[in-house]
Protein backbone atom coordinates (compact mmCIF):
# COMPACT_ATOMS: atom_id res chain seq x y z
CA UNK A 1 0.00 0.00 0.00
CA UNK A 2 2.97 2.31 0.56
CA UNK A 3 4.89 1.54 -2.63
CA UNK A 4 4.29 4.95 -4.18
CA UNK A 5 4.37 7.02 -0.98
CA UNK A 6 7.88 8.44 -1.28
CA UNK A 7 7.51 9.36 -4.94
CA UNK A 8 4.12 10.99 -4.43
CA UNK A 9 5.15 13.03 -1.38
CA UNK A 10 8.46 14.14 -2.84
CA UNK A 11 6.75 15.23 -6.08
CA UNK A 12 4.40 17.51 -4.14
CA UNK A 13 6.40 20.72 -3.74
CA UNK A 14 3.83 22.34 -1.47
CA UNK A 15 3.74 19.38 0.87
CA UNK A 16 7.54 19.20 1.00
CA UNK A 17 7.65 22.93 1.76
CA UNK A 18 5.12 22.50 4.55
CA UNK A 19 7.35 19.86 6.10
CA UNK A 20 10.68 21.57 5.53
CA UNK A 21 11.53 21.45 9.25
CA UNK A 22 10.60 17.79 9.65
CA UNK A 23 13.43 15.37 10.30
CA UNK A 24 12.16 12.20 11.91
CA UNK A 25 11.25 8.56 11.45
CA UNK A 26 7.79 7.19 12.13
CA UNK A 27 6.14 3.83 11.87
CA UNK A 28 3.01 2.90 9.96
CA UNK A 29 1.52 -0.44 11.04
CA UNK A 30 -1.01 -2.07 8.74
CA UNK A 31 -2.33 -4.99 10.75
CA UNK A 32 0.96 -6.48 11.96
CA UNK A 33 3.02 -5.26 9.00
CA UNK A 34 5.33 -2.46 10.12
CA UNK A 35 6.90 0.15 7.87
CA UNK A 36 9.34 2.82 8.97
CA UNK A 37 9.16 6.07 7.04
CA UNK A 38 12.23 8.29 7.31
CA UNK A 39 11.82 11.98 6.52
CA UNK A 40 14.39 14.74 6.08
CA UNK A 41 13.43 18.32 5.30
CA UNK A 42 9.95 17.25 4.26
CA UNK A 43 11.16 14.66 1.76
CA UNK A 44 10.70 10.95 2.33
CA UNK A 45 14.16 9.41 2.28
CA UNK A 46 13.05 5.81 2.72
CA UNK A 47 10.10 3.56 3.41
CA UNK A 48 11.44 0.36 4.96
CA UNK A 49 9.15 -2.63 5.45
CA UNK A 50 9.61 -4.76 8.57
CA UNK A 51 9.80 -6.98 10.45
CA UNK A 52 12.28 -5.14 12.68
CA UNK A 53 14.29 -6.41 15.62
CA UNK A 54 15.16 -3.01 17.09
CA UNK A 55 12.98 -0.48 15.28
CA UNK A 56 13.97 3.12 15.89
CA UNK A 57 11.22 5.68 15.35
CA UNK A 58 9.63 8.66 17.08
CA UNK A 59 5.97 7.75 16.84
CA UNK A 60 3.72 5.09 15.35
CA UNK A 61 0.35 5.04 13.63
CA UNK A 62 -1.24 1.63 14.08
CA UNK A 63 -4.49 0.43 12.52
CA UNK A 64 -5.98 -2.59 10.85
CA UNK A 65 -5.78 -2.99 7.10
CA UNK A 66 -9.54 -2.57 6.96
CA UNK A 67 -9.37 0.79 8.75
CA UNK A 68 -6.53 2.06 6.54
CA UNK A 69 -8.37 0.94 3.40
CA UNK A 70 -11.44 2.88 4.50
CA UNK A 71 -9.32 5.97 5.19
CA UNK A 72 -7.68 5.65 1.78
CA UNK A 73 -10.85 4.75 -0.10
CA UNK A 74 -11.11 6.46 -3.48
CA UNK A 75 -14.72 7.28 -2.60
CA UNK A 76 -14.68 9.10 0.75
CA UNK A 77 -16.60 7.21 3.43
CA UNK A 78 -18.31 9.39 6.07
CA UNK A 79 -16.73 8.70 9.44
CA UNK A 80 -13.48 7.42 7.91
CA UNK A 81 -12.01 10.47 6.17
CA UNK A 82 -9.34 11.51 8.67
CA UNK A 83 -6.75 10.04 11.05
CA UNK A 84 -8.60 11.54 14.01
CA UNK A 85 -11.88 10.12 12.78
CA UNK A 86 -10.29 6.68 13.16
CA UNK A 87 -8.78 7.65 16.52
CA UNK A 88 -12.22 8.72 17.73
CA UNK A 89 -13.62 5.32 16.69
CA UNK A 90 -10.66 3.67 18.44
CA UNK A 91 -9.60 2.12 15.11
CA UNK A 92 -6.23 3.88 14.98
CA UNK A 93 -3.69 4.39 17.71
CA UNK A 94 -1.07 7.13 17.73
CA UNK A 95 1.72 6.38 20.17
CA UNK A 96 5.25 7.43 21.04
CA UNK A 97 6.79 10.89 20.99
CA UNK A 98 3.95 12.86 19.41
CA UNK A 99 5.79 16.18 19.27
CA UNK A 100 7.06 15.89 15.68
CA UNK A 101 3.61 14.70 14.62
CA UNK A 102 1.54 17.35 16.39
CA UNK A 103 3.88 20.24 15.59
CA UNK A 104 3.66 19.36 11.88
CA UNK A 105 0.15 17.98 11.83
CA UNK A 106 -1.00 19.38 8.50
CA UNK A 107 2.16 18.01 6.90
CA UNK A 108 1.71 14.51 8.28
CA UNK A 109 -1.96 14.50 7.34
CA UNK A 110 -0.83 15.37 3.83
CA UNK A 111 1.68 12.52 3.84
CA UNK A 112 -0.92 10.00 5.00
CA UNK A 113 -3.49 11.31 2.52
CA UNK A 114 -0.93 10.88 -0.27
CA UNK A 115 -1.28 7.12 0.06
CA UNK A 116 -4.92 7.38 -0.92
CA UNK A 117 -4.46 10.04 -3.58
CA UNK A 118 -1.59 8.90 -5.78
CA UNK A 119 -0.33 11.17 -8.51
CA UNK A 120 -2.32 10.93 -11.72
CA UNK A 121 0.63 9.46 -13.60
CA UNK A 122 1.03 6.84 -10.89
CA UNK A 123 -2.66 5.93 -10.76
CA UNK B 1 -11.94 42.61 -11.27
CA UNK B 2 -13.81 45.86 -10.55
CA UNK B 3 -13.34 47.06 -6.97
CA UNK B 4 -16.48 46.68 -4.90
CA UNK B 5 -17.66 46.76 -1.32
CA UNK B 6 -19.71 43.95 0.17
CA UNK B 7 -23.09 44.98 1.61
CA UNK B 8 -22.13 43.90 5.15
CA UNK B 9 -21.08 46.51 7.67
CA UNK B 10 -18.81 45.87 10.65
CA UNK B 11 -18.86 47.90 13.84
CA UNK B 12 -17.56 47.67 17.39
CA UNK B 13 -20.22 47.35 20.08
CA UNK B 14 -19.33 48.50 23.57
CA UNK B 15 -21.33 46.71 26.25
CA UNK B 16 -21.08 45.03 29.61
CA UNK B 17 -20.81 41.31 29.13
CA UNK B 18 -20.57 38.80 31.95
CA UNK B 19 -20.07 41.73 34.33
CA UNK B 20 -17.14 43.28 32.49
CA UNK B 21 -16.81 46.02 29.85
CA UNK B 22 -16.27 44.53 26.40
CA UNK B 23 -15.61 45.77 22.89
CA UNK B 24 -17.28 43.34 20.55
CA UNK B 25 -16.93 43.20 16.78
CA UNK B 26 -20.31 42.80 15.06
CA UNK B 27 -21.06 42.43 11.35
CA UNK B 28 -24.50 42.59 9.86
CA UNK B 29 -26.35 42.78 6.57
CA UNK B 30 -29.95 42.77 5.46
CA UNK B 31 -33.25 43.70 7.02
CA UNK B 32 -36.15 41.83 8.53
CA UNK B 33 -36.15 39.00 11.04
CA UNK B 34 -32.97 39.15 13.17
CA UNK B 35 -30.77 36.09 12.63
CA UNK B 36 -27.91 35.79 15.14
CA UNK B 37 -25.10 33.55 13.85
CA UNK B 38 -22.63 31.88 16.23
CA UNK B 39 -19.23 30.76 14.98
CA UNK B 40 -17.34 27.58 15.87
CA UNK B 41 -14.69 27.06 18.55
CA UNK B 42 -11.38 28.78 17.86
CA UNK B 43 -12.69 30.65 14.82
CA UNK B 44 -14.65 33.86 14.27
CA UNK B 45 -17.56 35.45 12.47
CA UNK B 46 -15.88 35.45 9.08
CA UNK B 47 -17.23 31.94 8.73
CA UNK B 48 -20.61 33.46 7.88
CA UNK B 49 -19.58 35.79 5.08
CA UNK B 50 -21.41 33.63 2.57
CA UNK B 51 -24.69 34.33 4.35
CA UNK B 52 -23.98 38.03 4.83
CA UNK B 53 -23.52 38.33 1.07
CA UNK B 54 -26.49 36.30 -0.09
CA UNK B 55 -29.45 38.47 -1.12
CA UNK B 56 -31.78 35.48 -0.97
CA UNK B 57 -31.21 35.58 2.80
CA UNK B 58 -30.68 39.27 3.50
CA UNK B 59 -33.85 40.41 1.73
CA UNK B 60 -35.88 38.90 4.56
CA UNK B 61 -33.38 38.51 7.39
CA UNK B 62 -31.11 40.86 9.29
CA UNK B 63 -28.05 38.62 9.55
CA UNK B 64 -25.99 39.48 12.65
CA UNK B 65 -22.62 37.90 13.31
CA UNK B 66 -20.48 38.76 16.31
CA UNK B 67 -17.01 37.59 17.22
CA UNK B 68 -17.12 36.14 20.71
CA UNK B 69 -14.79 37.79 23.24
CA UNK B 70 -11.21 36.51 22.68
CA UNK B 71 -12.09 35.67 19.04
CA UNK B 72 -11.57 37.47 15.74
CA UNK B 73 -11.61 41.24 16.16
CA UNK B 74 -13.23 41.13 19.62
CA UNK B 75 -10.62 41.63 22.30
CA UNK B 76 -10.47 39.67 25.51
CA UNK B 77 -11.53 41.70 28.57
CA UNK B 78 -9.00 43.89 30.35
CA UNK B 79 -6.90 41.70 32.62
CA UNK B 80 -7.01 38.70 30.31
CA UNK B 81 -3.33 38.10 30.92
CA UNK B 82 -4.13 37.04 34.46
CA UNK B 83 -6.61 34.28 33.67
CA UNK B 84 -6.90 31.11 31.61
CA UNK B 85 -9.72 31.36 29.07
CA UNK B 86 -12.30 28.62 29.55
CA UNK B 87 -15.77 28.83 28.03
CA UNK B 88 -18.64 27.51 30.16
CA UNK B 89 -22.28 26.82 29.35
CA UNK B 90 -23.44 29.44 31.84
CA UNK B 91 -21.24 32.22 30.41
CA UNK B 92 -22.00 31.27 26.81
CA UNK B 93 -25.77 31.43 27.36
CA UNK B 94 -25.47 34.74 29.19
CA UNK B 95 -23.26 36.18 26.47
CA UNK B 96 -25.80 35.45 23.73
CA UNK B 97 -28.70 36.84 25.75
CA UNK B 98 -26.75 39.97 26.69
CA UNK B 99 -25.65 40.65 23.12
CA UNK B 100 -29.22 40.15 21.91
CA UNK B 101 -30.49 42.55 24.59
CA UNK B 102 -27.80 45.13 23.79
CA UNK B 103 -28.86 45.07 20.14
CA UNK B 104 -32.52 45.33 21.25
CA UNK B 105 -33.52 42.35 19.14
CA UNK B 106 -37.13 41.21 19.24
CA UNK B 107 -37.29 37.43 19.38
CA UNK B 108 -34.44 36.75 16.99
CA UNK B 109 -33.68 33.48 15.27
CA UNK B 110 -30.42 32.09 16.64
CA UNK B 111 -28.20 29.77 14.61
CA UNK B 112 -24.92 28.30 15.81
CA UNK B 113 -22.39 25.79 14.52
CA UNK B 114 -20.47 23.17 16.52
CA UNK B 115 -20.05 24.80 19.96
CA UNK B 116 -22.70 27.17 18.61
CA UNK B 117 -24.79 24.17 17.61
CA UNK B 118 -24.48 22.88 21.16
CA UNK B 119 -25.23 26.14 22.94
CA UNK B 120 -28.41 26.63 20.95
CA UNK B 121 -29.62 23.38 22.54
CA UNK B 122 -28.97 24.99 25.93
CA UNK B 123 -30.96 28.03 24.73
CA UNK B 124 -33.78 25.73 23.61
CA UNK B 125 -33.73 24.15 27.06
CA UNK B 126 -33.48 27.28 29.20
CA UNK B 127 -34.87 30.16 27.13
CA UNK B 128 -37.12 28.91 24.30
CA UNK B 129 -39.50 31.85 24.78
CA UNK B 130 -36.79 34.35 23.85
CA UNK B 131 -36.32 33.08 20.29
CA UNK B 132 -38.51 32.89 17.20
CA UNK B 133 -36.69 29.75 16.09
CA UNK B 134 -33.43 27.95 16.79
CA UNK B 135 -31.14 26.40 14.19
CA UNK B 136 -28.37 24.03 15.23
CA UNK B 137 -25.59 23.32 12.75
CA UNK B 138 -23.49 20.28 13.60
CA UNK B 139 -25.38 19.84 16.87
CA UNK B 140 -24.67 16.92 19.14
CA UNK B 141 -25.51 16.42 22.81
CA UNK B 142 -21.90 15.77 23.78
CA UNK B 143 -18.49 14.93 22.34
CA UNK B 144 -16.07 12.97 24.48
CA UNK B 145 -12.41 14.06 24.18
CA UNK B 146 -10.65 12.03 21.50
CA UNK B 147 -7.25 13.71 21.63
CA UNK B 148 -5.14 15.49 24.21
CA UNK B 149 -6.20 19.15 23.91
CA UNK B 150 -3.06 20.33 25.75
CA UNK B 151 -1.31 20.10 22.35
CA UNK B 152 -3.34 23.14 21.30
CA UNK B 153 -1.58 25.52 23.68
CA UNK B 154 2.07 25.00 24.47
CA UNK B 155 5.08 27.08 23.52
CA UNK B 156 6.84 24.45 21.42
CA UNK B 157 3.91 23.86 19.05
CA UNK B 158 2.42 26.58 16.85
CA UNK B 159 -1.12 26.94 18.17
CA UNK B 160 -2.64 28.14 14.91
CA UNK B 161 -1.03 25.44 12.80
CA UNK B 162 -1.94 22.60 15.14
CA UNK B 163 -5.51 23.88 15.52
CA UNK B 164 -5.92 23.94 11.75
CA UNK B 165 -4.36 20.49 11.59
CA UNK B 166 -6.79 19.15 14.17
CA UNK B 167 -9.87 20.42 12.35
CA UNK B 168 -8.69 19.92 8.76
CA UNK B 169 -10.25 16.48 8.51
CA UNK B 170 -13.60 17.83 9.65
CA UNK B 171 -13.99 19.70 6.37
CA UNK B 172 -15.79 17.49 3.87
CA UNK B 173 -13.38 15.84 1.43
CA UNK B 174 -15.68 17.09 -1.31
CA UNK B 175 -15.39 20.76 -0.26
CA UNK B 176 -13.87 23.19 -2.76
CA UNK B 177 -10.24 24.09 -2.02
CA UNK B 178 -10.93 27.79 -1.49
CA UNK B 179 -13.59 27.12 1.16
CA UNK B 180 -11.45 24.48 2.84
CA UNK B 181 -8.35 26.64 3.17
CA UNK B 182 -10.22 29.79 4.15
CA UNK B 183 -11.85 27.80 6.94
CA UNK B 184 -8.44 26.58 8.09
CA UNK B 185 -6.94 30.09 7.87
CA UNK B 186 -9.43 31.27 10.48
CA UNK B 187 -8.15 28.56 12.81
CA UNK B 188 -4.55 29.49 12.12
CA UNK B 189 -5.32 33.04 13.32
CA UNK B 190 -6.90 32.08 16.61
CA UNK B 191 -5.34 33.55 19.77
CA UNK B 192 -3.19 31.33 22.00
CA UNK B 193 -5.28 28.93 24.04
CA UNK B 194 -8.61 30.17 22.68
CA UNK B 195 -9.54 27.01 20.77
CA UNK B 196 -8.55 24.94 23.80
CA UNK B 197 -10.62 27.20 26.05
CA UNK B 198 -13.67 26.77 23.81
CA UNK B 199 -13.23 23.00 23.85
CA UNK B 200 -13.69 23.07 27.62
CA UNK B 201 -17.32 23.83 26.84
CA UNK B 202 -17.47 21.47 23.84
CA UNK B 203 -15.97 18.39 25.46
CA UNK B 204 -16.57 18.83 29.19
CA UNK B 205 -18.88 21.55 30.51
CA UNK B 206 -21.46 21.68 27.72
CA UNK B 207 -22.75 18.09 27.83
CA UNK B 208 -26.52 18.39 27.48
CA UNK B 209 -27.36 14.74 26.94
CA UNK B 210 -29.08 14.47 30.33
CA UNK B 211 -31.46 17.35 29.57
CA UNK B 212 -32.43 16.61 25.97
CA UNK B 213 -35.78 15.12 26.94
CA UNK B 214 -36.68 18.41 28.63
CA UNK B 215 -36.35 20.31 25.34
CA UNK B 216 -39.63 20.64 23.49
CA UNK B 217 -39.43 21.86 19.91
CA UNK B 218 -43.10 22.86 20.17
CA UNK B 219 -42.10 25.67 22.55
CA UNK B 220 -39.64 27.04 20.00
CA UNK B 221 -39.15 25.55 16.53
CA UNK B 222 -35.83 23.70 16.45
CA UNK B 223 -34.05 22.82 13.21
CA UNK B 224 -30.88 20.74 12.94
CA UNK B 225 -28.59 20.64 9.91
CA UNK B 226 -25.53 18.38 10.00
CA UNK B 227 -22.96 17.55 7.34
CA UNK B 228 -22.60 13.88 6.48
CA UNK B 229 -18.79 14.06 6.81
CA UNK B 230 -18.76 15.52 10.33
CA UNK B 231 -17.15 12.90 12.56
CA UNK B 232 -16.97 15.21 15.58
CA UNK B 233 -20.64 16.16 15.86
CA UNK B 234 -21.88 13.00 14.24
CA UNK B 235 -25.04 12.54 12.25
CA UNK B 236 -26.03 9.93 14.85
CA UNK B 237 -25.71 12.55 17.58
CA UNK B 238 -27.86 14.98 15.63
CA UNK B 239 -30.54 12.37 14.97
CA UNK B 240 -30.57 11.52 18.68
CA UNK B 241 -31.21 15.19 19.49
CA UNK B 242 -34.02 15.26 16.94
CA UNK B 243 -35.59 12.07 18.29
CA UNK B 244 -35.58 13.30 21.87
CA UNK B 245 -36.65 16.92 21.25
CA UNK B 246 -38.98 16.81 18.24
CA UNK B 247 -36.57 18.90 16.18
CA UNK B 248 -36.49 18.69 12.39
CA UNK B 249 -33.15 17.19 11.33
CA UNK B 250 -31.54 17.18 7.91
CA UNK B 251 -28.30 15.41 7.05
CA UNK B 252 -26.51 17.51 4.46
CA UNK B 253 -24.73 15.71 1.62
CA UNK B 254 -21.17 16.69 0.69
CA UNK B 255 -20.74 18.89 3.76
CA UNK B 256 -18.65 18.56 6.90
CA UNK B 257 -18.29 20.36 10.22
CA UNK B 258 -18.09 23.91 8.79
CA UNK B 259 -20.89 24.03 6.23
CA UNK B 260 -21.25 27.83 6.10
CA UNK B 261 -17.57 28.45 5.33
CA UNK B 262 -16.30 25.28 3.67
CA UNK B 263 -19.02 25.32 1.00
CA UNK B 264 -21.39 28.27 1.46
CA UNK B 265 -23.37 27.75 -1.73
CA UNK B 266 -24.10 24.12 -0.96
CA UNK B 267 -25.03 24.97 2.64
CA UNK B 268 -27.31 27.86 1.75
CA UNK B 269 -29.25 25.47 -0.46
CA UNK B 270 -30.14 23.56 2.72
CA UNK B 271 -30.67 26.67 4.85
CA UNK B 272 -33.05 28.60 2.59
CA UNK B 273 -36.04 26.24 3.01
CA UNK B 274 -35.59 26.40 6.80
CA UNK B 275 -35.51 30.20 6.78
CA UNK B 276 -38.52 30.27 4.49
CA UNK B 277 -40.44 27.96 6.83
CA UNK B 278 -39.57 30.15 9.83
CA UNK B 279 -40.69 33.24 7.93
CA UNK B 280 -43.93 31.56 6.85
CA UNK B 281 -44.70 30.63 10.44
CA UNK B 282 -44.22 34.26 11.42
CA UNK B 283 -46.56 35.39 8.70
CA UNK B 284 -49.11 32.75 9.71
CA UNK B 285 -48.99 33.74 13.39
CA UNK B 286 -49.28 37.45 12.50
CA UNK B 287 -52.34 36.86 10.31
Amino acid sequence: MLEHLAGDVNADANLVRRGKHVKTSFLIAIDNADHIVRIEHGRIVSVTPGPFITPNYAFALRASRDAWEKLWSATPIPGYTDIFALVKKKLLRIEGDLHPFMSNLLYFKGVIAAVGHPRKEAA
Amino acid sequence: MSPRFEPAIGRYLHLDLLGKPHRLYVEEAGAGIPLICLHTAGSDGRQYRGLLNDARITRNYRVIVFDMPWHGKSSPPVGWENEEYRLTSRDYVRMILEVSAALELDKPVVMGCSIGGRIVLHLAHEHPEKFRAIIGLESSPKVDPYYDVSWLHRPDVHGGEVSAGIVSGLVAPTAPDDGRWETLWHYMQSGPGVFKGDLHFYMIDGDISGKLDEIDARRCPLYLLTGEYDYSCTTEGTLEVARRTGAQATIMKDLGHFPMSENPEKFIGYLLPVLEEIRSDKQASAA
